[in-house]
């Protein structure tokens, strides 16, 4: 802990509701002088609720934030910077097409004979990179320097309007090891400088690395404010999925075992398969007539090794066979063609059209893997759209019912549907079951072990590790972009996982 | 964490400009007897005064992501309104000139405003405005009226020797001291450089505490008072107006601005580059004519043809896939610089 432990900025009692969440149900917080302190928790948690009530994007409904023994209310993220509260974001809010000096001190520059001064505005942008080590040309736009020197810029820029709390929003989620160190070394020094850094994070040895202190919240809800060095990782597990302690404890050794398989029925085959700044190079065999889960806490890489499985992304090495056809081509038409599908984590975003009907986006992977020329008929559409309808029971007036006015477990239906109605050997799904009631998940998770049976293969990824138990015959555990562990039948237990996700157990004391 | 990255690619645009530019000038030297005479090179500048000082006020509205369709209709209202005031109504130019260009200066700023309150598509809007000026043209007029007011035709006939080997007019004068004007904003002030950042990414320049709404709607106001201005040197050098005048000229403006390197979609591009962009339409249709068998209508085609390689162009330079490499590459380097070295 630093030498000054006083506390600069604490929230008191803060609560947050948005129409049908209860986002923050007061929460304390406080961050002190010279402190980095990790702000942890899962999907849903309540982190971005935080730091958006505290930067000044969302207001309150209730509860006080002091700064500095004064209540402060942003009403801005302007507001907010020049009371001294800087964000750096995940997506970096800077203009790539300027250069580094003037992101730094656009608003600011220096001044002569009636115009900027740009030697002097480069000098000054030069000298504030040199605090924290970074020297590079400063008249160059900032698009061309990779994310890492982009993070140390808007950084710059922050610290150069005299911040007193610096949050970092998952600034490591792009950064690869070498960068991350000199960002800790950077943090490290604007610590001993007297600076309160929030470090929000999902790579939990980056928070026993450099946090001080670490807040979890789960389900908008404060667990507690723990020193790192007092807090166990498995412990930080169990604190952010909500399980006891006391269920670890008994828990013994694993071992990780590799299933048998029959090699015949190998469909997917990854070798060293891999994307720089999304999946460390993996291995990956995929069988008939199996349910593969993946686990893991959001940000090890779950979602990103179904993008680049499926062609969203672009793999940067390894390759990939497909039912014995190498992939040489990886995009998601090209995927279903090969039988594959792919239902997106985020299906307001990915998933749904909104504006077309139950019917429209049923038939829409269908009809894009048979080409826009082979235009399906109505009355086939229909066909296609009512046995969906009635199999999954998706519940709507009428097939021409537009989709954005179905609940959310409805919607998630209808792009099962889709994928279903491609007849697809494999079935990628990305949280199939998030938000929608329990009745809905376990027809969701009996749907899928019925693909298996009738042969297909099945990847399910979950945040809620009970349902991924429940429904696969295999589970790759992921932790910070890397598949860890992999464990057949005979090993699938909460524990275990809970303790592979945690990290090391035999050098932690449990 | 040394690094230079190999070449800005932000320059790359530009200097494809300048060379094309040189080089059409080289070609037409070596083609035509008397194309290396200086009097070519100030002949671009007289015939093309009032589409250099329109474009660069387009760039800036380009630069700050927006698009500016009535500037063409402006032009042609300012000849008419100004002609109508000295010819019908016999009013002094002193009057007339600073007239017109206030009113350009008010129909900028209310399109900007529009554009930035409503939360209005700047094309919806300033395509309104366009049908808007040209409509009135044909209020004040449905005839093209002469001008024959002396202080007009006085600064129209008026020549200034150049070293000896030519001249140029007095609208030339108006577009150095607007190019040098525009030069000063855009890289010398505030105003200028919110310009650049709002074209960038206009959250970010929001985030950043820049004065956007302001700069938006002063980049309309700007954009005005250049076609208005455009529009008093027009009228100087037609020494008439009417409402037919430079009909789409707003597009052949906006293909300047792309010739000349900036991105349609903001935040890159240069001043300097839109005035090769003209000059490089006016120097095709110098060569046209000094061809003399080919309809000078193909000038239009070239430039079309020209708009469409420099969006190739810029999309190229600006490919995921461009900056992805260059990316990855300087990723490599960091993990590992002696390897990088050793390629």
């Amino acid at each position: 802990m630093a030498q000054d432990s006083t506390t600069i900025l604490t929230m008191t009692g803060i609560s947050k509701a948005f129409p049908g969440v209860q986002a923050l149900s007061d929460v304390d917080f406080a961050l002190r002088q010279g402190e980095i302190h990790a702000l942890m928790g899962e999907n849903g948690a309540g982190k971005s609720t935080l730091i958006k009530v505290l930067t000044g994007v969302e207001r309150p409904d209730t509860g006080v934030i002091m700064l500095d023994g004064r209540e402060i209310q942003a009403k801005s993220p302007l507001q907010a910077q020049a009371q001294g509260i800087s964000t750096v974001y995940q997506e970096i809010n800077l203009c790539p097409n300027l250069s580094v000096a003037e992101n730094i001190l656009l608003g600011r520059e220096p001044r002569r004979l009636g115009g900027i001064d740009w030697h002097a505005l480069n000098k000054r942008a030069a000298e504030i990179l040199r605090r924290l080590e970074v020297e590079i040309d400063v008249s160059q736009s900032v698009g061309m320097y990779p994310v890492a020197i982009q993070q140390m810029v808007a950084i710059s820029r922050a610290l150069d309007v005299s911040a007193k709390a610096l949050i970092l929003d998952e600034p490591t989620s792009s950064l690869s090891a070498h960068e991350t160190d000199k960002l800790f070394a950077v943090m490290e020094k604007l610590k001993s400088e007297g600076l309160g850094i929030i470090f929000v994070t999902h790579f939990l040895d980056q928070v026993y690395r450099v946090t001080d202190r670490i807040t979890v919240l789960r389900n908008g809800k404060l667990v507690g404010t723990y020193p790192t060095a007092e807090l166990s990782r498995v412990e930080l597990v169990a604190h952010m999925i909500g399980r006891e302690l006391s269920d670890l404890e008994a828990v013994g050794r694993y071992k990780t075992r590799v299933v048998e398989h029959d090699h015949a029925a190998r469909v997917v085959e990854a070798r060293d398969f891999g994307r720089i700044g999304g999946m460390k190079p993996f291995d990956l065999d995929l069988y008939a007539g199996e349910v593969v889960g993946m686990a893991g806490l959001l940000g090890s890489g779950r979602t990103e090794t179904a993008n680049l499985l499926f062609g969203v992304d672009q793999p940067d090495s390894g390759n990939l066979t497909v039912e014995g056809k190498k992939v040489t081509h990886h995009a998601p038409l090209q995927s279903i063609h090969m039988g594959m599908g792919y239902c997106p984590e985020d299906r307001k975003a990915d998933g749904i059209v909104g504006d077309l009907t139950v019917r429209e986006n049923i038939i829409l992977a269908l009809q894009a893997s048979q080409g826009w020329f082979q235009y399906i008929n109505p009355a086939k559409q229909y066909a296609i759209a009512d046995k969906y309808i009635e199999l999954l029971d998706i519940s709507t007036p009428t097939a021409d019912q537009l989709i954005k006015n179905l609940s959310g477990g409805n919607q998630q239906k209808v792009i099962l549907a889709r994928w279903l109605a491609t007849e697809p050997e494999i079935l990628i799904l990305d949280e199939p079951t998030r938000g929608i009631d329990v009745g809905v998940k376990a027809e969701i998770q009996k749907l899928v072990l019925t693909l298996a049976q009738e042969g297909k293969t099945c990847v399910f990824i979950s945040s809620e590790l009970d349902e991924v138990l429940r429904t696969s015959h295999r589970v790759l555990v992921l932790r910070d972009q890397e598949i860890v562990a992999e464990l057949g039948m005979d090993d699938l237990n909460e524990q275990t996982i809970m303790q592979i996700i945690a990290g090391d157990t035999h050098d932690e004391p449990l | 964490m040394k690094r230079t990255p190999h070449i800005d690619r932000k320059y790359l645009p530009l200097m494809v400009t300048i060379a094309l530019f040189i080089g059409l000038y080289l070609y037409g030297m070596v083609q035509y007897r008397g194309f290396s005479s200086p009097q070519v090179f100030y002949n671009l500048l007289i015939d093309n005064a009032f589409l250099i000082i329109t474009s660069i006020g387009m760039t800036f509205v380009i630069l700050a992501g927006g698009i500016d369709l009535s500037v063409g209709a402006m032009i042609a209202f300012t000849t008419v309104l100004s002609a109508y005031m000295l010819e019908n109504l016999g009013l002094s130019p002193i009057l007339v000139i600073p007239g017109v260009l206030l009113f350009g200066v008010l129909f900028g700023a209310t399109m900007g405003a529009i554009i930035h309150f409503f939360k209005v598509q700047p094309f919806i809007v300033t395509l309104a405005g366009m049908f808007f000026a040209r409509g009135m043209c044909f209020v004040i007029s449905t005839d093209a009226i002469t001008i024959s007011d002396p202080f007009y035709r006085a600064v129209a006939l008026y020549r200034i020797p150049v070293f000896g080997t030519g001249f140029i007019s007095i609208n030339v004068v108006i577009v150095l001291i607007v190019l040098l004007a525009a030069l000063y904003l855009a890289h010398l002030t505030r105003f200028g450089r919110t310009v650049y950042a709002i074209g960038g990414n206009e959250q970010s320049a929001l985030l950043m505490g820049l004065p956007v709404a302001r700069t938006k709607i002063l980049v309309y106001m700007l954009n005005g008072f250049c076609s208005a201005l455009a529009g008093v040197v027009f009228s100087i050098y037609m020494l008439s107006g009417y409402g037919l005048y430079t009909n789409g000229l707003e597009l052949e403006a906006i293909a300047s601005v792309v010739i000349g390197g900036t991105m349609l979609t903001g935040g890159v591009g240069y001043v300097i580059g839109t005035v090769f962009g003209v000059l490089i339409q006016g120097l095709i249709q110098t060569i046209i004519m000094f061809q003399g068998t080919l309809n000078s209508w193909w000038t239009k085609i070239v430039v079309g043809l020209l708009t469409l390689v420099f969006i190739g162009l810029q999309s190229a330079f600006n490919s995921p896939r461009f900056i992805r490499r260059a990316e990855a590459r300087a990723i490599r380097a960091e993990a590992d610089p002696a390897l990088e070295a050793a390629k």
